[in-house]
């Protein structure tokens, strides 16, 4: 069923050839002017400066540029220009990340200043919608979960796991077991901070690889669960998209020999009103507002992880949670065996502030029903990708997926000798983004897709076609996808002297040191 | 200008299509000449190289004479210098090895070669471990973990490693067929000795960007951990391997390298042994066996360590085995198990499990340990 | 069969009955259930979650929020002199453009070719933060302050191989909380006094816990309390005798004037970029850095991402890339320094949008002006009867401590009195020593007016009687 609406479009992407803002330096120039002070000030207390340690008082001005106001602008929109956001194109190729749609109402209602003018250690009587904002929020959170207490603090999905580990190990160390219990166990399509984090902790981390089924074996779990496991850091659906049916096992394992089970929802998506943390008996979960909850990326951040615990778990959040005592909202510290602070303050407001809004917009049906289209629209692309030459969908043959799936293009490579990365390069050039996998690349070759429910058929039916024009491509041309992108903002990168301690430039200084004559 | 070499083994990868193993020797060459083989290496090289033509007019190109190499270079528009000659017939491993030795003399920067595990073996007696190479596959059977996985990887690789973009080597074990065990009709390989490759993640495992750390750090980690957990009480046993070397550097004891040594308390308290010296050192003592896999086929017992043997493994028992790789020689290995042939299927069986490999400090993987049915 | 009733969200193009109705025939199934058909009926939710019913029209879900923030009182219509860790300083109008600037707002993780905007941008924050701190290597934003002098202390520990650190107990109170949660069970975290009359380091105390087992020494400067730390260069001197490592913490506002810690020695700056142009939206708009030379020991400790420069096919072309990008937990999990993911890159970017609007002279003159306005406050204040401030005899750069004790009425007295006027009186520091009883700490900065502060001194008048 061809769908002739869906054209591969003749893309070009903004192009200005920008310079960086140092070379846009014109000594006298300004961008902005700062208040005067007022001159009876100026009589009272003099230049201040003179009651500075001397050694204090900066010797040269930082050597900013010096740039007027207009070309600051014009510079940084020619950025921005030159940045693929979600909003301007179908971004279903950055899988795990559940690029969705961020509504700019909430935008809005985060300018208002009443939420971007407060200050966190206003009076709790001051911040009384703040405090119900989060509260509600929270709420919100431990009816999808089924957790008892949420903490929002941590700053992303990373934090959050991190918060997790430390909430593991000041559980075990209140029993103490903290010593004997040194090791953590996760999976290899777990997101890297799982195992990263619980090293920070000091753990030894134990990595489960898949088995043909492309889940981590409950068999391989056996092995390696002892009384020297802390406890296991999973996703569920992982990264493939395909849910573990025998999770419940895999939390009894970890249980009966002592340890806690974390579950790591940033693959949330597919699964709101469906399933939930408690039923698969964890104890504690995460959720990335900026991913499932429609909270902007922001190129990377600010994001949030919220944070939920069962009840044996509650004293040891991170402080303040916060509290409602019939009357009033407040924030609480009174938790006896806190780990203490993750962050400054409470937690990324205008991120929860988002979150709520979205969640309030779409209410328990459209929670699920969301987390339905998201499941359909993935299985939809699912059943067309697999129909394209060169592509393959590892695992769970005939069985459908939950909110992503992790393909390969590994009979593309065998066929032509096209990598991953270079489909990638290509697909830059209609507009698209398409990523391939946290390391290491278990699935040879890989590229996830992750639709989420933001996009029409008629977008997705658009992306379908844009692979299958780059597929063909390098069938019949392969040298062509060599060079690519070619409608994108810059040319082919040359990567190499980014891992050469004599070449790489971190800063704009730093290259005109090694790399240019300085005048 | 860099310098590079080229050597092909015509008479590579003749064997497998028309199902002998291997053509060394010039009577299994003839066997499979008379079946209708056609030789491959020379096509296959020419793939590599055209990942190389773009170097053309920068490098300066050594080989050997007519279908050792001079052919295929023509052919790709390529200006050779060809040194040697070729004995007439068939080629043989000794003009293999003397072009090798040649090159090295010459100071040649990189050696291309082509062919199976007996032409990384004849290249590994040229230069030993003193000169940097790189396999290109065309023969049948390769064990050998020198070779990329395919020709235009192996051209894409030298392209890098000519052009000064990836400059880290790493060693990689040279197998050959055990011509011992062969005759007894036992099909098993063994560790020669290791030859220098360039190493660039991304075509050994598609890896974004070259990595600053390199697998010799990795290694070492591996060691402190071993070292850190080891207990006065046993003995260690210890398989060859570059992972299992990096162990004894760490414990400043000289190795074997290529066999199985014993240490006890820290201290070798045996080199080199074979399978009955073994069984009678470590017979009623309570032992633990390091092995690591060998080759590029992820056997980790049965290719280049048939010292331990089934009997050598039902005295130290399964429990006691610890199996040490790098995350990097695990997922080389795109998903297939690691293997294991001791010759027993009982053994073979037992040991045919999910195992917790030592992939770091502090660090392990589960992965899983089967036997093949070849 | 779909129980459920129809639900069309303008969110959700695919909610249309007919369109999915399509897409199920192409994918060859009967329901949305079936696809489903991994997750056991024992793992189904079967309740109902207590959330509210859709809002629906986009007009009542913003009379819904705004109804809520209306029970908050801003600092725009407060006159506020809170600090301690944020900051009420001028956002240029052009920061919240480029801060909402949909093609920032909403991407994400691209290649360096479509994203090059991003890395660009990302890159220029690097530099120019770079330029206030004079060092060579400024990391991608990490989540916030608490987060990179956390990471600061593992990276002195990586570096040098030590397991103890120590950290003054002048620092802001959850810069020491998350140190300590981030450094167990890996660092032990001793705390050094500070001189109680200076509030500087009592630099006998830092001698005396000195040993070969620090691996670093980290303070704030100007301290949590507002201090600035003249001893800089002695205490990194003694820091470096010892073979460790000097980390100091800096709000970035005052570099304009003041001299960066890379200028007395520090190995590691760190800090937040909170007043660099970023609204304090109730403590939620942080964003870390941290800072050091270029050098190999101390690049491949980063945990975070950085961005360099480099060349692409066409001469003259500019192409960014992730450096030694294997270090991070994306390149090789628990291999990795510690781990990295979405932090803070738009409060970054909006960072540099920041300074490259103020300049060398916006950012010195700034400086002066707070410096001014608090010195006035101070003085003003201090004519008041049974106030003491600034409590520590000290130079002061935008917070000092006033000193209440002898005035025969609390902070919370006082601050509710002031709440009264419309005025958020500085923060009660009592409960975080003995010393601190009935002490505030408080802010000024530039978007005090003259008349601001003399409102506040005016109305404390009365209260103090």
């Amino acid at each position: 069923m061809k769908n002739n609406k869906a054209k591969v479009r003749n893309f070009h992407q903004a192009k200005w050839d920008e310079e960086i803002i140092f070379e846009l330096d014109t000594p006298g120039e300004c961008g902005m002017l700062t208040p005067q002070i007022e001159p009876e000030i100026e009589q009272l207390v003099g230049d201040g400066i003179s009651t500075l340690p001397q050694n204090m008082k900066r010797v040269r001005p930082p050597e900013l540029p010096e740039v007027s106001q207009m070309r600051v602008l014009k510079h940084f929109l020619r950025l921005s220009q030159q940045c693929l956001g979600a909003d301007f194109n179908i971004d279903i190729g950055q899988g795990t990340c559940t690029v969705k749609y961020n509504p700019k109402i909430n935008e809005v209602l985060a300018g208002n200043e009443n939420a971007s003018q407060i200050h966190p250690l206003q009076d709790q009587s001051t911040v009384q919608g703040a405090l119900e904002i989060m509260y509600k929020l929270e709420s919100f959170l431990k009816e999808i979960s089924g957790m008892d207490r949420f903490s929002l603090q941590p700053s992303s999905g990373s934090a959050a796991i991190f918060t997790m580990a430390s909430i593991i190990q000041a559980y075990h160390k209140s029993r103490g077991q903290a010593e004997q219990r040194d090791e953590i166990i996760t999976t290899i399509f777990s997101h890297p901070s799982d195992a990263a984090a619980a090293a920070v902790k000091g753990y030894k981390v134990i990595t489960l690889y898949q088995n043909e089924d492309g889940l981590p074996d409950a068999e391989a779990l056996k092995k390696v669960v002892s009384n020297r496991t802390a406890g296991l850091l999973i996703t569920n659906p992982e990264d493939t998209g395909i849910f573990n049916p025998r999770i419940v096992e895999f939390t009894r394992i970890v249980h009966q020999a002592g340890g806690l089970c974390g579950y790591d929802q940033a693959n949330a998506n597919g699964i709101l009103g469906i399933t939930r943390a408690k039923e698969a008996d964890f104890d504690l979960c995460f959720f990335n507002l900026h991913k499932t909850f429609g909270a902007p990326h922001g190129c990377g951040g600010p994001g949030s992880g919220s944070l939920g615990v069962n009840k044996k778990l509650m004293e040891f959040l991170p402080v303040p949670v916060v509290g409602f005592d019939s009357e009033k909202y407040f924030l609480d510290y009174n938790l006896p065996n806190t780990i203490g602070k993750t962050r400054s303050f409470y937690g990324a407001f205008p991120v929860i502030l988002k979150a709520y809004a979205w969640i309030m917009s779409l209410g328990a049906d459209g929670l699920t029903e969301a987390a339905n289209v998201a499941v359909l629209n993935n299985n939809y692309l699912l059943e067309k990708i697999k129909k394209i030459k060169g592509a393959a969908a590892p695992y769970a043959k005939g069985r459908h997926r939950i909110e992503q799936v992790r393909y390969s293009w590994e009979p593309l490579f065998a066929d032509t000798g096209i990598t991953t990365e270079e489909v990638t390069f290509r697909l830059a050039d209609f507009g698209f983004h398409l990523w391939s996998s946290h390391h290491p690349f278990v699935v040879p070759q890989p590229f996830t897709i992750e639709p989420t429910e933001s996009y029409s058929k008629d977008e997705l039916d658009e992306y379908l076609a844009g692979l299958e024009h780059v597929v063909r491509e390098a069938y019949e041309d392969p040298e062509k996808l060599k060079g690519a992108p070619y409608n994108s903002v810059v040319h082919k990168i040359d990567h190499s002297t980014l891992d050469d301690p004599k070449k790489w430039a971190i800063t704009w200084r730093s290259y005109l040191k090694k790399h240019k004559c300085t005048d | 200008m860099k310098k590079l070499g080229l050597i092909i083994n015509p008479i590579a990868g003749m064997g497998g299509r028309v199902g002998l193993k291997g053509t060394d020797g010039a009577d299994i060459l003839a066997k499979a000449e008379s079946l209708g083989a056609k030789p491959r290496a020379n096509q296959r090289t020419i793939e590599a190289l055209n990942e190389l033509v773009i170097l053309k007019d920068e490098v300066e190109l050594i080989t050997c004479p007519n279908q050792m190499g001079q052919n295929a270079l023509v052919h790709c528009g390529f200006k050779p210098k060809v040194i040697g000659s070729v004995s007439t017939g068939s080629t043989s491993s000794i003009d293999t090895t003397h072009a090798a030795k040649k090159m090295l003399d010459m100071g040649t920067d990189l050696i291309l070669f082509a062919g199976g595990d007996g032409t990384a073996r004849d290249i590994y007696s040229a230069v030993k471990n003193s000169q940097v190479v790189l396999g290109v596959p065309a023969g049948v059977k390769i064990h050998s973990a020198v070779y990329a996985c395919n020709p235009p990887m192996a051209g894409k690789l030298a392209s890098l490693f000519l052009q000064g973009k990836t400059r880290r080597t790493v060693d990689c074990e040279v197998m050959d067929i055990d011509e011992k065990n062969y005759r007894r009709g036992i099909l098993s390989a063994k560790l020669y000795g290791y030859l220098k490759i360039p190493f660039e993640k991304k075509y050994v495992q598609n890896l974004k960007t070259g990595s600053p750390a390199t697998e010799a750090y990795y290694q070492q980690a591996i060691a402190t951990d071993i070292v850190e957990n080891m207990n006065d009480d046993f003995y260690y046993i210890i398989g060859p391997g570059t992972t299992t070397r990096a162990i004894m550097q760490k414990l400043d004891l000289g190795n074997s390298l290529l066999g199985i040594d014993i240490v006890h308390k820290k201290k070798l308290i045996a080199q080199d042994l074979n399978e009955l010296q073994l069984l009678n050192k470590i017979n009623g003592k309570k032992c633990k066996l390091i092995i690591t896999p060998i080759g590029g086929q992820g056997y980790i017992l049965g290719r280049g360590n048939q010292q331990l043997s089934p009997d050598v493994l039902k005295v130290i028992g399964k429990d006691h085995v610890i199996i040490v790789a790098t995350a990097q020689k695990i997922n080389s290995l795109q998903n297939r198990p690691l293997l294991v042939d001791t010759g027993d299927r009982e053994t073979d069986l037992i040991l045919s499990d999910y195992f917790r490999i030592v992939t770091g400090y502090h660090e392990s993987r589960v992965y899983k340990v089967t036997r093949l049915v070849e | 069969m779909d129980k459920r009733k129809e639900f069309v969200h303008p969110y959700i193009p695919n909610s249309v009955p007919q369109v999915k109705a399509r897409m199920l025939k192409e994918i060859g199934v009967e329901s949305i259930e079936e696809l489903y058909e991994d997750i056991p009926e024992s793992l189904r939710f079967k309740g109902k979650m207590n959330i509210p019913q859709a809002l629906g029209s986009e007009y009542d879900l913003k009379r819904h929020v705004e109804q809520i923030l209306a029970k908050n009182r801003s600092c725009s219509k407060n006159i506020s002199f809170l600090g301690g860790g944020c900051w009420r300083h001028y956002v240029p109008a052009i920061c919240d453009e480029i801060n909402h600037r949909s093609e920032f707002l909403t991407a994400y993780a691209g290649e360096p070719y479509e994203d090059h905007g991003r890395f660009q941008s990302l890159f220029e924050y690097q530099s120019l933060m770079a330029e206030l701190l004079d060092v060579d290597v400024v990391n991608v934003p990490t989540y916030d302050w608490c987060q990179a002098a956390s990471t600061a202390m593992r990276m002195a520990e990586r570096i040098t191989g030590r397991s103890e650190i120590l950290v003054v107990d002048t620092v802001n109170p959850d810069r020491l909380s998350a140190i300590r949660n981030y450094c167990t069970p890996v660092l032990t975290v001793t705390t050094l006094k500070h001189d109680e009359q200076t509030g500087m380091i009592d630099l006998d105390d830092l001698k005396a816990k000195m040993s070969a087992n620090v691996a670093g020494v980290y303070f704030e400067n100007p301290s949590y309390l507002g201090i600035i730390e003249s001893q800089g260069q002695a205490i990194s001197d003694i820091v470096h005798s010892n073979g460790a490592l000097s980390v100091v913490g800096v709000d970035p506002i005052c570099l304009g004037l003041l001299t960066p810690p890379s200028g007395y020695g520090a190995d590691i700056t760190c800090g937040d970029i909170q007043s660099l142009g970023l609204h304090m939206y109730y403590g939620g708009a942080l964003g870390g850095f941290i800072a050091t030379r270029d050098e190999e020991k101390f690049v491949m400790e980063y945990p975070s991402r950085l961005f360099g420069i480099t060349k692409t096919a066409v001469e003259g072309e500019y192409g960014f890339g992730d450096v030694a990008y294997d270090r991070t937990s994306f390149g090789v999990r628990e291999k990795g320094k510690e781990f990295v993911g979405t932090a803070a890159a738009l409060w970054g970017i909006t960072a540099g949008v920041y300074l490259s609007l103020m300049g060398p002279k916006g950012m010195t003159e700034l400086g002066r002006h707070i410096l001014q306005k608090s010195q006035y406050a101070m003085a003003m204040l201090s004519k008041l009867k049974g106030v003491k401030v600034p409590r520590f005899e000290s130079s002061h750069f935008k917070e000092f401590v006033v000193d209440f004790s002898q005035t025969g009425k609390t902070v919370e007295q006082i601050n509710k009195a002031l709440l009264d006027e419309n005025i958020f009186g500085g923060h009660d520091l009592g409960g975080l020593s003995k010393e601190l009883d009935n002490c505030a700490l408080y802010c000024v900065t530039e978007m005090h007016t003259k008349a601001d502060i003399d409102k506040l001194v005016t109305v404390l008048s009365k209260c103090l009687g």
